[in-house]
């Protein structure tokens, strides 16, 4: 670590896997609830758990950024960070404000909850991924602004990359992008639509521009490889990220109400839209093979070509699955969104978190450049588990959904949802099995930050030796 | 990548593109506005329909249904429902007989305990949903 002020990235990190844990677990009940229909319930129905599942992945994902932020930003800048006490402070609000609400999504129906914080006030709460009273919204902007502010001043005055120039672009537009939270018409079309202004202009836009930098950051201390190289790719994976993805958004816009040739726009730039991830896999295994030294953390290059290949498989691949409007009129809603979903946020965006903790954790805790071998190697196995599971989590629930399109949109006598779901009840139960192993895998993750952890640093290969 | 293609292009491309589709989405964006009208069933939005759609968000009935496709996949399509019932007063019934407890082993629909105005009002909210023009979609009347 070369600037004391990064140090505040480590309870970013410590949080993001402790309410990663919590998304697992609320993850698994779902899973349960597919297929033993009145678990737990009444006490927690699906909505809950799923509002619990999804909320805690989000809020997780940003603490992770912020983290990520926090630690690469001074070293990029050269300088320590502007406000380290603002960024302590924020810890907390952000986290006290997220367990609350978390809290209040179980302790209270949701509709009193939507009471007790004044939802009619400014309506914004019961929309997919938008649940959070207003309340918890306004609490976001303030924290994200104090961030903003925090790391925007860090590079201002300090040295500009192109790392951190495409991350504060990445960050900012996550700032504004969430105020279209706010604005929930009557109108049931504009609500969908400028909902997407959110949700997709976020994952399939600016966090992308995140993931991106991170990465680029990553390759960069990991590979040796000129700065200059990595830059340049880097600004060709955003430039192609946002001209496909800006107009992608059509792929969204299909049957919600809006003008038809949207099915023209959003299936020609959607099917663009796996580019950029092909590129960005590319370009993680070209840095690597040019790479000038090894790093001794085996671990985190790992992370770092595994963020590129799950990206590109389950954000392009699977995306493209079902995008073009013909095959979208019979998926669309079915769960074949659902595996798209998980592989898509697991291999982007839980992955370049994990990439960026694997890397930087090591030196938060002391050490120079990396973990002990045994630990590593637990981390690794984590890696495997949790990937491989997810891979059988995407295939089972793509069996599911090509199931449920057949019986109950495509076939001659198209059957209830309901029926349907029974048919293919056995999709869940294997879903739900690979789930287990998921929490298995990450039990491990969490074992590897204390196994080995008195044992000295691993070597770089080659340097064995003459230690 | 070769040194005829420099960083300075690579960022050219990426700012120049980038504004370049924003522009044209904001002009997409635009036209759909102008277009929505005639799609959207507007002229069925009255303040009892508006009212049902803070009764819908206020249950949080995205967190298993999807509307229109859109949201969770655990429970039937309701874009439709109103197609598919028939009528306000089935979607109402079936509403208000959810049993408390649930059914053994079985998803069922949590019981709202919604007033006789706030169930009229999410009825005719579905009713306005299903007016609107959403291309053909969804494939057949299961949803």
């Amino acid at each position: 670590m070369q600037y004391k002020s990064q140090a505040v990235a480590k309870p970013y990190f410590i949080a993001a896997i402790g309410l990663f844990v919590g998304q697992i677990l609320f993850g698994l009940i779902l899973g349960l609830q597919y297929v033993w229909g009145d678990f737990m319930f009444p006490e927690i129905p699906f909505n809950v758990a799923r509002m619990v599942h999804t909320n805690l992945l989000i809020v997780w994902l940003l603490f992770g950024f912020m983290g990520a932020a926090y630690y690469l930003v001074p070293e990029e800048s050269e300088r320590e960070l502007y406000a380290p006490w603002l960024a302590h402070a924020m810890f907390w609000i952000f986290l006290v404000a997220g367990a609350l609400t978390i809290l209040g999504y179980l302790m209270v129906p949701y509709a009193k909850l939507a009471e007790m914080t004044h939802n009619e006030l400014l309506p914004t709460m019961g929309r997919e991924f938008l649940e959070q009273p207003t309340i918890t919204k306004l609490g976001i902007v303030v924290v994200a602004l104090a961030f903003l502010f925090n790391v925007g001043m860090t590079v201002l005055k300090g040295r500009k990359t192109v790392v951190t120039l495409v991350l504060l672009l990445g960050l900012a537009g996550l700032a504004v992008l969430f105020l279209f939270s706010f604005y929930n018409p009557d109108n049931v079309v504009k609500d969908k639509y400028y909902w997407w202004w959110v949700v997709h202009l976020w994952v399939e836009g600016v966090w992308e521009l995140i993931l991106g930098s991170i990465l680029a950051f990553v390759l960069i201390k990991t590979t040796g490889v000129d700065r200059e190289v990595i830059e340049k790719w880097l600004y060709v994976i955003i430039a192609m990220t946002l001209i496909t993805g800006i107009i992608g958004t059509g792929h969204h816009y299909y049957w919600i109400g809006t003008p038809e040739y949207w099915q023209w726009w959003g299936s020609i730039f959607s099917a663009l839209e796996p580019i950029p991830f092909f590129m960005m896999t590319v370009f993680a295994f070209n840095m690597v093979n040019r790479r000038r030294r090894n790093h001794p953390n085996k671990a985190a290059v790992l992370w770092a070509l595994g963020t590129a290949v799950m990206a590109f498989l389950g954000a392009g691949v699977w995306g493209f699955l079902h995008t073009l409007s013909p095959v979208n009129y019979y998926t669309h809603g079915t769960q074949i969104t659902a595996a798209h979903g998980h592989m898509a946020f697991y291999g982007a965006y839980v992955m370049i978190n994990l990439t960026m903790i694997s890397y930087a954790m090591p030196m938060l805790r002391g050490r120079t450049a990396a973990n002990s071998e045994r630990s590593q190697v637990l981390e690794m196995w984590s890696f495997w588990l949790m990937t491989v599971s997810i891979v059988f989590i995407t295939l089972f629930l793509t069996g599911a959904g090509i199931l449920q399109v057949w019986l109950q949109r495509f076939s001659e006598n198209p059957q209830g949802f309901m029926v349907v779901q029974e048919k293919i009840a056995l999709f869940y139960w294997l879903r739900e099995i690979a789930g287990v192993v998921f929490l298995i895998g990450l039990g491990t993750y969490v074992a590897s930050f204390f196994v080995g952890a008195k044992e000295p640093e691993a070597l770089p290969e080659g340097a064995a030796a003459s230690a | 990548m070769s040194q005829t293609f420099t960083k300075a292009m690579a960022r050219n491309i990426f700012y120049g593109g980038t504004v370049f589709f924003l522009l044209l989405f904001l002009v997409l964006t635009f036209d759909t506005t102008r277009a929505l009208p005639a799609r959207d069933n507007r002229a069925a939005l009255t303040p009892t329909v508006a009212h049902g759609k803070a009764v819908w968000e206020k249950n949080n009935c995205i967190g298993c249904h999807t509307l229109l496709g859109e949201g969770a996949y655990f429970a039937p399509e309701l874009g439709n429902v109103y197609k598919r019932y028939g009528s306000k007063e089935a979607i109402i019934g079936f509403i208000k007989s959810r049993p408390v407890e649930g059914i053994p082993g079985r998803r069922s629909m949590p019981q709202f305990n919604l007033s006789d105005k706030d169930l009229d009002a999410v009825a005719e909210f579905l009713k306005y949903v299903s007016e609107i023009n959403a291309a053909k979609w969804p494939p057949n009347i299961q949803g």
